[in-house]
This record gives structure tokens, sequence and C-alpha cells, in this order.
């Protein structure tokens, strides 16, 4: 039973602090620090890992006494409510499962599901679980379609044969197992808009690839599933986000993990996926220079962040996309392809920039 | 032929104007204003003459104050001390002669200045009920008091008298004035109450009693036996003198040089320097001083602005001091920290003076408004006129932010605190001759700043110390709520039993509370 593992590390992390409590010690929690201070990225395997700073968390210190508490409540109802019942439930549940308040006090445990969420996170790295071994999930953010055959949870689904909408991939992707996949490669976008053109203009069917969308950042689910393709079938896996800072970051995300989830990297990065667009280079070649948008202060200041990130800042094309963005002092959204028509992206743009492989690594 | 004409017809009109009829044009000069005002004037004039005299004699005050509605607004006012009393000869003058008093020509730290006070009130009193004043006043317990009731002649400014009189008088010394006025009893910031109140907080050595016109008796007990150091009478010095005084004096002199009445009739100046003052302005130092001319008494003013003489002896201040000034605020003001600085005697325009503040924080005082402000001059309140005052500008402008209160810019600060500002000298300036706002000498302004920013630097460790001690009773209680919660997630997560738990963490807490409480009785000793 793979609960009883995920039961039996909750359960000694807990009786570790009870230990503490016995003798006397102001109960503590070590946990690596999950900020950029700590993150180190590997240029051999080129993904981001979790260094060694520690931090220390301690009950009787006003700065993390309800932090410490968030932690050993949360763990206590991932262990009472869903290990032990064999149930999963979603980030959204875990913090209303959690969201009470205080006896005597007018403070709840947790205000924000944020608080919940980074408890989960702070739990991960304690027991070197997954969120999924802990039964939680997160919502369904994502779509696939194309000529794949895949099973979920005993069902058989076609996602050729899935309408507009396509697949909704769930949270949860290890379980899942691939039937049959016939497709050259696998193309990710972060606009749903764009994933409904290209799906209704039958994209895939043509060119003979999978879509996959998320709206915004890239869920684990997602990644997870792109990765498991990526090694089980070969594919090669295709990046497409707006031309601004954020989007870039998406694609950075994909490629090499996140900062907040560091510690799950293994499971998640895919260091072959290449960026497709939108680059500073296509708005010149394709003219998109009057649908731009002026760079407002945040875009700016992440710019800046970014630019320094150590996995941006040995990458020569990367620092000249930044630096031109800058220097336009403009982003780009990636409908704003549309503007050369319709259908332009699916019939012109995509099907160029993949014959002449004109990404960027 | 036209112009003669004209000075006749001006000649006529030409005569002399009666004291009254100057009275009631310049009563806003002297605190008549309104009939608010003018019942406050005159408790003011006679508590101030009070306390003066007693302080004069070496006597502890005990004054009483009863003031009786007689008419919608009409009111008897009586003051009585328990002062030296007056020889017979002098009650007429003094309660009934405009401008005469024996403070106006001396320098000498006192409450009273122009010594038009009381019989202002007086005639004030004529002018609006008709009624004469009624004195009694005995100076031995051998003699027989001396009852008076007296009018002013306005037209000579001479007293009128309407009953001479002996009679028994159950005190063994002491004065008593009553007075019928038309008024309006005031309650609040600008009432009789108000400033009996604050002449308690800056004269902790008085007893006082009150009897309000709705007849219910306050008391306000004395906080010290000891009266304040007499402060000594002396000469003016010569940078606060001006053309018109020194004319005046030079008149009045009895010496017989000008270099001699120099150096008799004025405080720090030598004969050698009475001498170089002569030479640099030209004037022969054997010059007999009535024979000054004004040009040559003009050139000698210039002569001495210009001269470095060291600044007048500061012995005739008589500070209320720290200690007492602590004592008359405890005593009237509920609050939970109190400071007080005396700042050393400084100098203005030759005349010496000295700054005074306190400030009370917590206890009653309101946590919203802005900070309550007791103004003093010579131990005097002031209640009028508090945004022109000297005190009020330069509270104003310390900056409180750094002490712990806020304060908007261009404001008085806000929060639960009171701040006393009190300025002794022996010539106080005011903005005008009802004595209500103190004048915005940079001098005096500076040493307020000074005197202010000690207390605020006093305050503001005594309020970080309580935000601290505060903040760790919140700890405590913090933590005590949180403990059943965490002790019952770590028994569900750890199959441990809950009650083991939550003692272990209780008896983890108590170790550590004694550091916290440590720290917290730690700040009250500091207190």
């Amino acid at each position: 039973m793979p609960e009883e593992d995920s039961k039996n590390s909750l359960k000694k992390f807990g009786k570790k602090i009870v230990e503490q409590t016995k003798k006397g010690k102001n109960p503590e929690i070590k946990l690596p620090l999950r900020n950029l201070s700590n993150i180190i990225y590997d240029k051999k395997s080129r993904t981001l890992t979790l260094g060694n700073k520690e931090g220390t968390r301690n009950f009787f210190n006003v700065a993390h006494a309800k932090k410490f508490l968030q932690t050993i409540e949360v763990a206590s109802l991932i262990k009472k409510e869903l290990l032990n019942t064999g149930k999963h439930e979603h980030l959204r549940g875990v913090f209303y499962m959690t969201k009470r308040t205080i006896p005597g006090t007018n403070v709840n445990i947790v205000d924000e599901q944020v608080e919940s969420d980074k408890a989960i996170e702070d739990l991960e790295v304690i027991t070197g679980l997954s969120r999924e071994q802990l039964h939680v999930s997160a919502n369904k953010m994502g779509s696939m379609v194309g000529n794949i055959i895949i099973k979920d949870a005993g069902d058989t689904i076609d996602c050729s044969k899935l309408g507009r909408g396509g697949y909704s991939i769930p949270s949860i992707t290890d379980e899942l197992s691939f039937s049959k996949v016939n497709a050259d490669y696998i193309l990710y976008m972060e606009k749903a808009a764009i994933f409904e053109r290209l799906n209704e203009d039958k994209f895939w069917r043509k060119n003979n690839c999978i879509l996959v969308t998320s709206q915004g950042q890239t869920t684990r689910g997602i990644r997870r599933l792109l990765q498991r393709l990526y090694e089980e079938k070969k594919l090669p896996i295709y990046v497409m986000t707006d031309f601004d800072a954020w989007g870039f970051y998406i694609y950075s995300v994909i490629k090499y993990g996140s900062i907040a989830l560091a510690h799950a990297s293994e499971k998640l990065t895919i260091p072959g996926v290449k960026f497709l667009g939108i680059t500073a280079d296509d708005i010149e070649k394709y003219d998109l220079k009057k649908h731009l948008i002026k760079l407002n202060d945040q875009d700016i200041k992440r710019i800046k962040q970014v630019v320094d990130y150590d996995w941006f800042k040995d990458n020569k094309d990367w620092q000249r996309q930044l630096k031109m963005m800058k220097q336009m002092n403009a982003k780009a959204e990636i409908q704003a392809l549309s503007s050369k028509g319709i259908s332009f992206i699916s019939e012109e743009y995509l099907p160029e920039k993949i014959k002449k492989k004109d990404f960027l690594d | 032929m036209a112009e003669k004409i004209k000075a006749i017809e001006l000649a006529k009109k030409q005569r002399e104007i009666s004291i009254s009829e100057f009275f009631t044009k310049n009563r806003h000069l002297l605190g008549f204003d309104n009939p608010r005002k003018a019942l406050l004037t005159t408790v003011k004039e006679a508590v101030d003459n009070s306390l003066d005299a007693c302080e004069e004699m070496n006597v502890l005050p005990e004054v009483i104050v009863k003031i009786e509605q007689t008419s919608e607004e009409r009111f008897r006012i009586s003051v009585e001390d328990n002062g030296p009393g007056i020889v017979k000869q002098q009650i007429p003058n003094i309660f009934a002669k405009l401008l005469y008093g024996s403070k106006f020509h001396s320098l000498k730290q006192s409450r009273g200045q122009q010594g038009i006070g009381i019989s202002a009130s007086v005639m004030y009193s004529q002018l609006t009920t008709g009624k004469p004043t009624k004195i009694i006043s005995k100076i031995s317990p051998k003699k027989p008091a001396n009852y008076y009731e007296l009018h002013i002649d306005t037209k000579k400014n001479e007293p009128e008298i309407v009953i001479d009189k002996e009679m028994d008088w159950n005190k063994d010394h002491g004065t008593k004035i009553e007075l019928e006025l038309e008024g309006i009893y005031q309650k609040g910031k600008q009432g009789v109450e108000e400033y009996l109140k604050q002449t308690a907080i800056i004269n902790p050595h008085l007893h006082l009693i009150y009897y309000s016109p709705e007849n219910t008796k306050i008391e306000y007990p004395r906080a010290v036996d000891s009266l304040p150091v007499e402060p000594k009478e002396i000469k003016p010095h010569p940078y606060g003198v001006e053309l018109g005084m020194l004319i005046n004096m030079m008149k009045e002199s009895k010496s017989r040089n000008i270099s001699s009445f120099l150096s008799t009739d004025f405080s720090r100046v030598s004969p050698n320097l009475a001498k170089e003052l002569c030479n640099k302005a030209g004037i022969s130092d054997k010059t007999h001083p009535s024979k000054v001319s004004r040009e040559e008494a003009d050139k000698l003013i210039k002569v001495i602005r210009e001269t470095k003489i060291i600044s007048p002896p500061t012995n005739c201040l008589s500070p209320i001091g720290e200690e007492l000034m602590l004592k008359g605020l405890k005593k009237e003001i509920n609050a939970d920290f109190y400071a007080a600085v005396t700042r050393p005697p400084s100098v203005y325009r030759g005349n010496p003076f000295l700054v005074e503040a306190a400030i009370a924080y917590g206890g009653d005082l309101p946590k919203e408004d802005l900070v309550r402000v007791l103004r003093f001059a010579n131990r005097v309140p002031l209640l009028y006129q508090q945004s022109a005052c000297a005190s009020t500008r330069s509270i104003i402008q310390t900056s409180w932010n750094n002490y712990g209160l806020s304060q908007s810019k261009g404001a008085l600060p806000s929060g639960p605190v009171l701040i006393l500002v009190h300025v002794a000298s022996v010539w106080v300036p005011f903005t005008s001759e009802s004595k209500e706002a103190i004048a915005h000498y940079p001098e005096i302004i500076k040493e307020m700043k000074l005197a202010l920013q000690e207390c605020g630097r006093k305050v503001s460790s005594y309020i970080r110390k309580t935000v601290k001690a505060r903040e760790q009773k919140e700890k405590i209680s913090l933590f005590e709520k949180y403990i059943p919660e965490l002790a019952a997630a770590l028994s569900d997560l750890s199959d441990e039993k809950k009650s083991v738990i939550e003692e272990d963490l209780k008896k983890i807490l108590k170790r550590g509370m004694k550091n916290l409480l440590a720290e917290i009785a730690e700040t009250k000793e500091e207190e």
C-alpha cells in the first residue's frame, strides 16, 4: 500500500517533534530554504536543485509559531482525512479543511490558500514525499488534443476525438499510461485561446502533433505529463509563450524547474525542450511592431530579475532577447499574430518556424 | 484766518480722556473683551495677587474662591487669602486706582506686572453693576480688620470711599475682596475651574478651595509644604533698555553724572564699562544724567547694543523645579508616566528667563485627541490664544514622531499626552497687555524646544518600553492559545497522548516565560 509509506513518513515526522517536547526543548522543524538564495542551477544536468541552506522553524518564536502550527495541522489532516481514508483532495479543499478560528482568539489557522499550499510544499520537502503521494491534487488547468490514446483510471481516452475542448489533464498524471502515440512533436502553449484556434484549424491533424496548454503557469500535472511523453515516447517539445519576461520564465520552468518546486525538479524538468516563440526576431520578421504593448513597471522589474537568474545569465541568446525587449520597451502577446489573418499562426507562422527549426534553446 | 478758527474748534474738543472711557474702549487689551473672559480675568487677577502677597511674606497660601450667581447675568466673586494683609492707607489705592502698584518699576519675577489687574476688575464691576467693591484686610491678630467699600472716581482715577470701618474678622491676617459684575460662567478649557486646576498644578504649595456657582465645593490640596525660593529683584540689563525707558530713568536718577548712573542703575555695568560707553557715545562721563539730550541717549543705546556686556545675573529667577512640577501634575492629572525638565537660565533682550517643561502620558488622558497643552508664565496659567503662543509654536516645531507620538505636519502631536510649558522671567514678553500668549522671541523658542526635546526623549523610552511589555504579554497569551491546537495535531500525527504533549509544551512555555516576565519586570523597574 503506497499510502502506508506516506502515513509512516508523516508519523515519523510527528514523533520526532514529540521527542523534542518530551525533552523540554523548544520544538523545531528544520527544512531547506526554498528561496532564490538556496537555488542552485546545475549546469551539467541543466536543472534547478535545492541547496544545503537550512532554516529552523521554532514553535516558541512569535515569528514562526503560526507557520509551525500550520505545518503540523496540515500534516495531521492529510494523515487523518486523506491517507487513512484513501481519498484525494484538492489544494483548495485542504485549505478549507485547515481554515478555522483558534478558540479564544480571532486568529485563523490559515487565512489564505497560499498558506496551506506552502505547508504542503514544506511537507514534501520534509518527508521527501510528493504532493501526489500525500493525496493532494491541484486544479485541472490544462488540455490536450492529438493522435494519442491514454488510459486514465481504467478509462481509455482517444485525444483525437474530443471535440473543441480536448482532454482535460488531471492534476496527477503519474498513473496515466500511453496506449498509442502517433505524433512527431508536442506543441505546448501558454494561452488557451491559441490552443482553441489551432484545434479549430485541426493543426494537429495536418501537422501530426500533440497540442497541450495550460492557463498561465504550467501545472505540475502537465509538467509531469510532458516529461513522461518526452522521456517515454521521445517526442520533441516546442514551447510557445507571450513575448515578455513572464512568458520566458514559463519556458524556463518547463526546461529547468522552478524556485518553489526545486525539491521536485527530478520528476518535472525537461532539459531538451525548445522555445518556439514569440521571439524578438519574430517581431521584426513578421512585422508585429504595430501590435506591441508598452512595458509597465512590473514588466521592467521582472526583466531585471529574470536577466539575473543563473539559468538565464550564461545564455547569450536569452540575454539578447531580454536586452531587445528592454530596447523596444515593449512586449507582445501570441495573439498579436492574428493581426496577420485569423489562421496565419496555423498556416504560416508555425509551419515555417518548425520547418526551419527556428528555435531558441 | 480759517486755520485759526479750525484750531479753536479743535481746542474745544480737546480734553482729558477719562480713565473710564479709556478703559471702556480698550477693555480687550486688559482681558475684559466679553462677559465670559471678564469673569475669568477677575478671578485670575485676584488669585494672582493673593499668591504674590503670600509668597512675598513667606506664608503658605490658602486661598478660597467663591462665585455666586446673583441674577441671570450677574455674579458675585470673592477671593480670600491668608496673606500678610494690606495697611489701611494703601487699601483704597491698590484696589481703586488704576496703574498703581509696586511691580511695574521693578524687575522681578512675579505674577502681576503692570499693576493694572485688580483695579481694572473693580472698574469693570462698577461699570456693569454700579456696586462698590468690598475689601476686608487684616495685618495682625492683635489689630482689628479694616473694611472698605470702594468706587473709582473715573474722571480723576482716584479711589472714592463709600464705607470705611473697622470690624472683627476671624482670621490672623489676610485679605478678602468681593465684587459683583456682569459675566457669563463658562465650563471647559477656558473656564474658571480649568484655570484654578492649572493654578493648583503649577503652585503645588497652594491650598485652594473653590465654591462654584452650582455651590459645589472643590478642594485642591497642597502637595508640598515649602514655598518657592523668593525671586530676587534685579536692575535692568543694558541690552533690554529702550530709548524712552532710558530717558525716563535718567530723569529720575539720583546719580550726579551719567557714568555713575549707568553703573548704579543697571546690572553688569562696571564703572570702567560705564566710562567706555560714554566715550564711545561721545558723551562726557561727567554730564548730569538729566542733561543728556535725546540724540545723545539715542547714540548711547546704539553703543550699548554694539558693546559686549556679560549676561544679567540669573538668581532673580525662581523655577518650580522638576520635582515640584511632577508633584503638581501627579495630584491633578491621572497618567501612567510623568517627566519634567527645568532648563538653565538664559537671556533675551537683556532679560533673564528660564523655561520648564513637563509631560504626562497615558492614564485618563484621551488617546485619540491632540495633546493637551498647559501654558504658564511666571506660574500663571494662560488659557486664551493658545495658537498665538510661543509655547504652542515650539511644541509644533518639535518632531514628536521621533519620540513615538503621531503628529501631522504643522500641527500639535496627538495621543494620550499632556504637555506643560512654563516660562519664568523678570519680564515675560506677552503678545498683548491681556497677557495671554508669549511672544515669539527666538531665544525663548530655542529654550522651549530644548526642554520639550528632553521631555520627548524621556517619554519615548517609556512608550517603547510599555509597547514592548504589552507585546511580551501578547506573546505569552498567543502561545497559550496555540498549545492545545498543536498538541491535538501532534497527537493525531504521532499517535502519542494529547494530554502528555500539551503538558510538556506548557512546561516549556513556563520555563521560557520566566525570561519574558523578567523582561517585563525590568521594564517596570526602569521607569
